[in-house]
């Protein structure tokens, strides 16, 4: 199916049936890539676009699972926040990544800042239902086995999060991604999304498309890995 | 002989929507002696479930008093176990964990906790199942696992709540057996409530009516004056059984009746 796509859009281009000045050609976007992976240029960027997903992944998650348990757990904590969260998540976060430039200027925290601001909010609400989602008898039980609200949390609070916030890791690292990207898209002077920005300042499309197929790449791979994690770490749901 | 649990003028009530209160349980006085086996039955949504959840310390009463071993209880009961109607086990821990979970609480290091539990396992005859997790095991796998997570704790008294209704008849009286075998000696208490008339008579020293809700009380006490040990496949064909059996029912019809007309009304 892909492979198919990819010859249409290579004998359509190539024979000019579409213009190659809007769409590129597959193999001037794999021969860039290939030039990039050569020159040592795309993994320059690649490590700082990474490095920004990686950090606002982390502490999103951390903010995350700690505000869902907080608000889950303790019910004035929810009646006094709940509000809050759900008007700051219905803001649109692309809005945001100027203000976050002008507070944290051009460097890698603007970006992990908008990461951070997507990142939470999923992990957040998927936590809190983890929590939430807990048979009630499942605690009774525990309780009187004799557990602690510690206890509680680890043995029986916890793992159940945890499936909802792996069922969602794939849209957090996604978010994670989507942040960093942007960020440097709007403004940056490095990252896979400053040489996007820049490719399409030249109309450059095979930079573009070429810079996207790597972001696309990373995607994939990242996302097996997690797949692989989550098989493991969820074993007894089969 | 000591009393286990006695509960005095106990009264629970559940707000409703209306705004009124359904009083579940009114008025409702018992007590038993340490060591005996009691069985409660009633009508469904008598609230036997919750006389239970009361005297596990899961729920405050309304009104009335509960005394544990003689000492009025005001949190959770650390003396008793409760096994529930519904399935308890953790679906993401292993059998051996789960029945290893409550000596973990109680701050055994997790080795010798796992030791115990896998003795528990060999009782069971569970031993090869214990890295499996609860849903690949069968609905009597579980409850006797359930069975072993509550008995490793060795407190001193057991609250039972239709532990083997959702079970097939021969799995059933397995469990039954087992559940006297692990009692018998031990001189613990068990209350143990049931809809099953006969599995009553077959387990207890002595059975409690509760009436149809709403406002439950106890309607009627009867003593079962069969001898122990039971062999609990023949126990039914004893002439003393069927005689039991047609007293303890006819109070307990009228109740199911009475039950099923508020219902249905
Ligand atoms: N948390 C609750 N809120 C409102 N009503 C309840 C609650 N728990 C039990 N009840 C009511 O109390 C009655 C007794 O319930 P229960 O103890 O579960 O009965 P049983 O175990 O005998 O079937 C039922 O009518 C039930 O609807
Ligand atoms: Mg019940």
């Amino acid at each position: 199916m892909a492979a198919g796509v990819l010859i249409v859009w290579q004998v359509l281009a190539t024979r000019r049936l579409i213009d190659p000045f809007f769409v590129s050609r597959p193999s001037a976007i794999a021969g860039r890539v290939w030039e990039w992976m050569a020159s040592g240029f795309i993994w320059r960027h690649l490590a700082v676009t990474l490095e920004e997903a990686v950090l606002a992944f982390v502490i999103g998650t951390v903010l995350g699972i700690g505000a869902g348990f907080v608000l889950a757990r303790g019910r004035r904590a929810s009646l006094i926040f709940n509000p809050y969260l759900r008007v700051l998540n219905a803001l649109p976060r692309v809005v945001l990544a100027p203000l976050f430039l002008l507070w944290f200027g051009l460097g890698i925290w603007s970006k992990v800042a908008l990461g951070v601001t997507l990142v939470f909010f999923v992990v957040f609400f998927n936590t809190y239902q983890g929590v939430r989602d807990v048979d009630r008898v499942l605690v009774d039980n525990a309780r009187v086995l004799g557990a602690s609200e510690a206890a509680l949390i680890r043995h029986v609070f916890g793992p159940s999060a945890l499936t909802w916030i792996f069922s969602s890791l794939q849209t957090s690292i996604g978010f994670a991604i989507v942040g960093a990207v942007v960020g440097e898209y709007l403004g940056a002077s490095r990252g896979i999304g400053y040489v996007i920005s820049q490719a399409e300042g030249t109309f450059d499309t095979t930079g573009v498309f070429a810079g996207l197929a790597v972001l696309s790449v990373c995607v994939v791979i990242v996302g097996e890995a997690v797949a692989r994690l989550e098989r493991r770490l969820l074993a007894w749901k089969r | 002989m000591s009393t286990a649990v006695a509960l005095q003028d106990l009264a629970c009530g559940f707000p409703i929507p209306t705004g009124d209160t359904y009083w579940a349980v009114r008025d409702l006085s018992f007590e038993t002696p340490a060591g005996s086996f009691t069985a409660i039955v009633g009508p469904t949504g008598c609230g036997k479930s919750t006389i239970l959840n009361v005297i596990a310390g899961l729920l405050a009463p309304s009104a009335g008093r509960v005394l544990i071993a003689g000492e009025p209880l005001s949190a959770l009961n650390r003396n008793a176990t409760y096994m529930f109607q519904q399935d308890a086990l953790l679906p993401w821990k292993s059998v051996i964990d789960n029945v290893a979970l409550g000596l973990l609480f109680a701050g055994v290091p997790r080795s010798d906790a796992r030791r115990q539990a896998q003795t528990w396992l060999d009782r069971i005859g569970l031993a090869a199942f214990a890295e499996h997790y609860p849903s690949q095991l069968s609905g009597g796998m579980r409850k006797r696992i359930a069975m072993a997570q509550h008995w490793v704790m060795e407190r001193d008294l057991l609250l039972m709540d239709e532990p083997f209704s959702a079970l097939d008849v021969h799995t059933r009286q397995a469990m039954e057996s087992e559940l006297l075998a692990l009692w018998t000696g031990s001189g613990r208490t068990v209350l143990f409530v049931t809809h099953d008339l006969e599995e009553a008579i077959a387990l207890a020293d002595e059975i409690l009516v509760i009436s149809a809700g709403p406002a439950s009380r106890v309607v009627s006490r009867h003593v079962v004056p069969l001898a122990r040990p039971r062999d609990l496949l023949e126990i039914r064909t004893h002439p003393g059984f069927h005689e039991l059996y047609g007293r303890i029912w006819t109070d307990l019809r009228r109740e199911v009746v009475r039950s099923r007309e508020r219902t249905t009304a």
